[in-house]
């Protein structure tokens, strides 16, 4: 929880990436996305150069990059863990290396914990330079239906303090435990059903609060930026790039000049 | 002018499940008075606090504020002139950021959005709190989301402000400030507390609530110099009225 | 059992994306026009409840292994299935961003079965026909027990054919299946007794919340509901047949058996299908460029022009992989440098 928080708190900065419209932004990640898991099942080395989007952001925003690393290596056992059974099942060889042979099941593992990294680096970077509730507002300028973005918002709000709640339910909880591994079925229904009372009753006391002040069914949320030159010049250039980076291998052609050049060519049979 | 006087009239009221909360309330407070609603918890305050921007509706009685009664349909205009501050500054500010709370009431009371960043400065600087307009609420300390939640209500600009425990959970300083803050207004000022010595500092009115009922109705000096009726109702007199708890001397009344 | 962006193809990710678009945009309209404004606030609220509740792990009896709470099932029988539906989102679009649980591309899919599934068809045709007009003890909860496991049987059935027709892993469909429903089995037991504690608790202390409910009381419009119904089938099934001509394996079951069997023979594709199969792709894919290999069609060709289809993994390509991530890694601390010292 401390990393969203934190996360949130970066998105507050005001370099030139963090000042462009939201919407570029978010366009320009969900090609990323789009484009990257486009890649055929046995892609690896295609897909590298797409880290560049990353880092390049990274070193414009002036994002720690210890951090943002960080929270992506929690995925990768993820991905990792679903990816294990293709090499089980998958055991049809692709390529030698030297005289080693690599099965197209290995192959596919390695994409797609490729594929997981990258699309969640993108994920996490867009909300370090937009924010969370920029990003709701982007999305919604964008065509999210108006109920789902205030939906998103008040749970953003609310988070934190329920989030906070629970935590505290639980550390009394354990407090009087006494070592007992774990809180049984019957005690978390419980709990969880305290906290849901709880929470009902503050979106009531919510309610009353915004009724206090005028509150008659639409929100008005006021941003002016504007979708102008920057942001333009910002979507159309990395989509290119990510175009020319989908149709060309730049790695291969990189390795292919270089073995070449040290003449080991004749490692491929 | 019986514009922004608050009026209860046999005022009683009974929650869904049977508990009567108010028994057959009546006062009048007129302009530009600092009223303190006080007795202990389960008195009824914040049931009545309730009923004057009618978020509860009497079960007999009547609520009036200014010229019109409290009804579903004057709901509008009521919320117009009787800003109220919740006890819990959570549940009133919910909006992304501090300038978007405070932005909220003026919105949707019709503003200009051009007008309205001219209003919410104004609020926010009332209350000391100006710098905080881009930060998310939940990023404010407790004595700053206390004071944002007044700015929300200023923003309306309304003629009564209705406040319930505003001095709760603030550490010394924060509490100070927002005392200085009470003191400062000219509105019509309703004010539940368990903080004495703020009621003795803000109000020159006290009302003592025990068992739904309004027990007494007098100065803040009156009220506070009759221990027995304090003490019948669960109270104490202020600190600051108390005797020394070195020397026993009674010192500040 | 969110699925994760890794095993969904475009193709599918995008049917399954917009199916649940379209759900929300529907629940968004029905809301919309529902009175009640209490909703608002206590629809983000209660999805920051769920959030909130799905970090408290649970010890399951008998297992020793832990649990969490679901919720999309609980969410619907508070607030009604629309409310629920944009309250299930709004908690997987957070889990999707910040805490990289499922993915991007995955989201439709996980909406649709932790959101659609629960509250679009085991809620109204279930649970509500369960439960009876006014649920209480152990009517209720026998009503919720079963609506659960149900849910956590289609949902997880939902998965494995989401990641067979994306034909991105080479797990087979019968092992994949095997695998998923008995857990799930389990789970949705675990997931239905602590809902229905939770429920039975809520209405001992507030009955009203249970009957009054927030069910938007508005006459369905027959006409439009069935159209939008219809033409969700109509994507899914056209999505998954397309899908699954264009995947690796057309016949997806049978090769698994074949393999698993461990028989030495492979059906070699007449190569007129193959070609046949090539001109498909380039019509429906979803990026004319979308590389897919057949293992028993690469065996069929050239060792060199073999050699040459792998582009991209052999021996040059991981050269040139190690080139590329050099030159970013220093282009990136160089730049760092640079702009820290300007």
């Amino acid at each position: 929880m401390l990393g969203f928080r934190q996360l949130d708190q970066l998105a507050a900065r005001g370099t030139r990436i963090h000042r462009l419209d939201a919407r570029a932004k978010v366009l320009v990640v969900l090609v990323f996305i789009v484009t990257v898991v486009s890649f055929g099942r046995y892609e690896l080395s295609a897909m590298v150069p797409f880290f560049l989007f990353p880092v390049a952001v990274v070193v414009l925003a002036d994002l720690p990059a210890g951090f943002i690393a960080r929270k992506v290596a929690l995925v990768i056992p993820f991905a990792a863990a679903i990816g294990i059974f293709n090499p089980l099942f998958d055991r049809e060889i692709q390529l030698y290396l030297g005289s080693f042979a690599v099965s197209g099941g290995w192959l596919s593992c390695a994409s797609i914990v490729l594929r997981a990294t990258l699309t969640v680096t993108a994920a996490v970077i867009l909300v370090a330079v937009t924010g969370f509730t920029a990003v709701c507002e982007a999305l919604e300028r964008l065509g999210m239906p108006h109920p789902l973005a205030v939906q998103l918002l008040f749970m953003h709000r609310y988070l934190f303090v329920l989030a906070d709640a629970a935590a505290r339910a639980s550390r009394a909880r354990e407090l009087r435990a006494f070592g007992t591994r774990g809180m049984g079925m019957g005690p978390f229904a419980s709990m969880a059903g305290h906290l849901l009372l709880k929470s009902w009753e503050r979106a009531e006391r919510i309610h009353m609060a915004m009724l206090a002040r005028g509150f008659q069914g639409t929100f008005h949320l006021q941003r002016g930026s504007g979708f102008g030159l920057p942001e333009l010049s910002f979507l159309v250039s990395w989509t290119a790039l990510f175009m020319i980076l989908r149709f060309t291998n730049i790695p291969l052609s990189i390795g292919h000049a270089v073995t070449v050049f040290f003449n080991a060519g004749r490692l491929v049979p | 002018m019986s514009h922004h006087i608050v009026a209860a009239d046999r005022l009683s009221f009974s929650y869904p499940d049977g508990t009567v909360a108010l028994r057959s309330v009546s006062f009048c407070i007129h302009h530009g008075e600092s009223v303190a609603l006080i007795g202990a918890n389960g008195a009824g305050k914040s049931t009545l606090l309730q009923q004057l921007n009618g978020c509860l509706t009497p079960s007999s009685g009547e609520v009036r504020i200014g010229d019109f009664p409290v009804t579903p349909k004057t709901l509008h205009e009521v919320r117009r002139t009787v800003g109220m501050v919740f006890q819990d500054p959570d549940d009133q500010l919910f909006m992304p950021t501090v300038f978007d709370d405070v932005a909220f009431g003026p919105l949707n009371r019709g503003v200009a959005p051009k007008d309205v960043a001219a209003q919410v400065t104004a609020a926010l600087q009332a209350v000391g709190a100006g710098h905080l307009a881009g930060k998310p609420p939940y990023r404010l300390s407790c004595g700053e989301k206390k004071r944002v939640a007044i700015a929300t209500v200023l923003a309306m600009d309304p003629a009564i402000l209705v406040m319930d425990e505003p001095t709760a959970g603030l550490d010394p300083c924060s509490r100070r400030e927002v005392i200085k803050l009470l003191k400062n207004f000219s509105h019509t000022r309703i004010i539940t507390s368990h903080d004495l010595d703020m009621v003795a500092e803000v109000c020159d009115r006290v009302i003592v609530m025990h068992g739904g009922e309004i027990r007494a109705d007098g100065t803040a000096e009156e009220i506070f110099a009759d221990t027995e009726l304090l003490a019948g109702c669960r109270l104490e007199p202020p600190f600051s009225m108390q005797a020394c708890v070195v020397c026993g001397r009674r010192t500040a009344s | 059992m969110h699925m994760a962006d890794a095993l969904v193809s475009p193709a599918v990710g995008g049917v399954m994306w917009a199916v649940s678009a379209g759900a929300v945009a529907y629940s968004s309209a029905r809301l919309r026009k529902d009175t009640d404004e209490r909703r608002v606030p206590l629809m983000g609220v209660m999805g920051a409840f769920l959030f909130a509740a799905q970090m408290i792990n649970f010890s399951i009896p008998g297992t020793g292994s832990s649990g969490h709470l679901g919720g999309g099932l609980l969410l619907a029988i508070l607030l009604g299935p629309h409310a629920a539906l944009l309250a299930i989102t709004g908690v997987l679009i957070v889990q999707a961003l910040f805490f990289a649980d499922g993915g991007l591309l995955a989201l439709g899919c996980n909406i649709f079965n932790m959101g659609v599934i629960p509250a679009f068809l085991v809620y109204p045709l279930v649970y509500k026909k369960l439960a009876g007009q006014r649920p209480a003890g152990t009517r209720l909860s026998f009503a919720v027990i079963v609506s659960a496991v149900l849910t956590l049987q289609l949902g997880p059935f939902a998965v494995v054919l989401e990641t067979l027709f994306s034909g991105l892993s080479a797990l087979p469909f019968t092992t994949f299946l095997l695998l998923m429903q008995p857990v799930h089995l389990a789970i949705g037991l675990v997931e239905g007794v602590v809902t229905a504690a939770i429920v039975s608790f809520v209405y001992l202390a507030r009955p009203e919340l249970m009957h009054a409910g927030l069910q938007p009381a508005l006459p369905v419009a027959y006409p439009l509901r069935n159209l939008v119904v219809g033409f969700l089938c109509a994507a899914i099934l056209t999505g998954g047949v397309v899908s699954l001509v264009a995947s690796k394996d057309p016949d997806g079951l049978e090769w698994a058996i074949t393999r698993v069997a461990g028989t030495a023979e492979l059906k070699a594709p007449d190569n007129r299908l193959h070609a046949w199969l090539a001109g498909l792709q380039e019509t429906v894919s979803f990026l004319p460029d979308y590389a897919f290999k057949h293992p028993a069609v690469v065996e069929q060709q050239a060792p060199a022009s073999r050699a040459a289809e792998t582009a991209g993994t052999s021996l040059a390509g991981i050269v040139g992989v190690m080139i590329t991530l050099l030159l970013l890694m220093l282009g990136g601390a160089l730049l760092k440098r640079v702009r820290a010292t300007a």
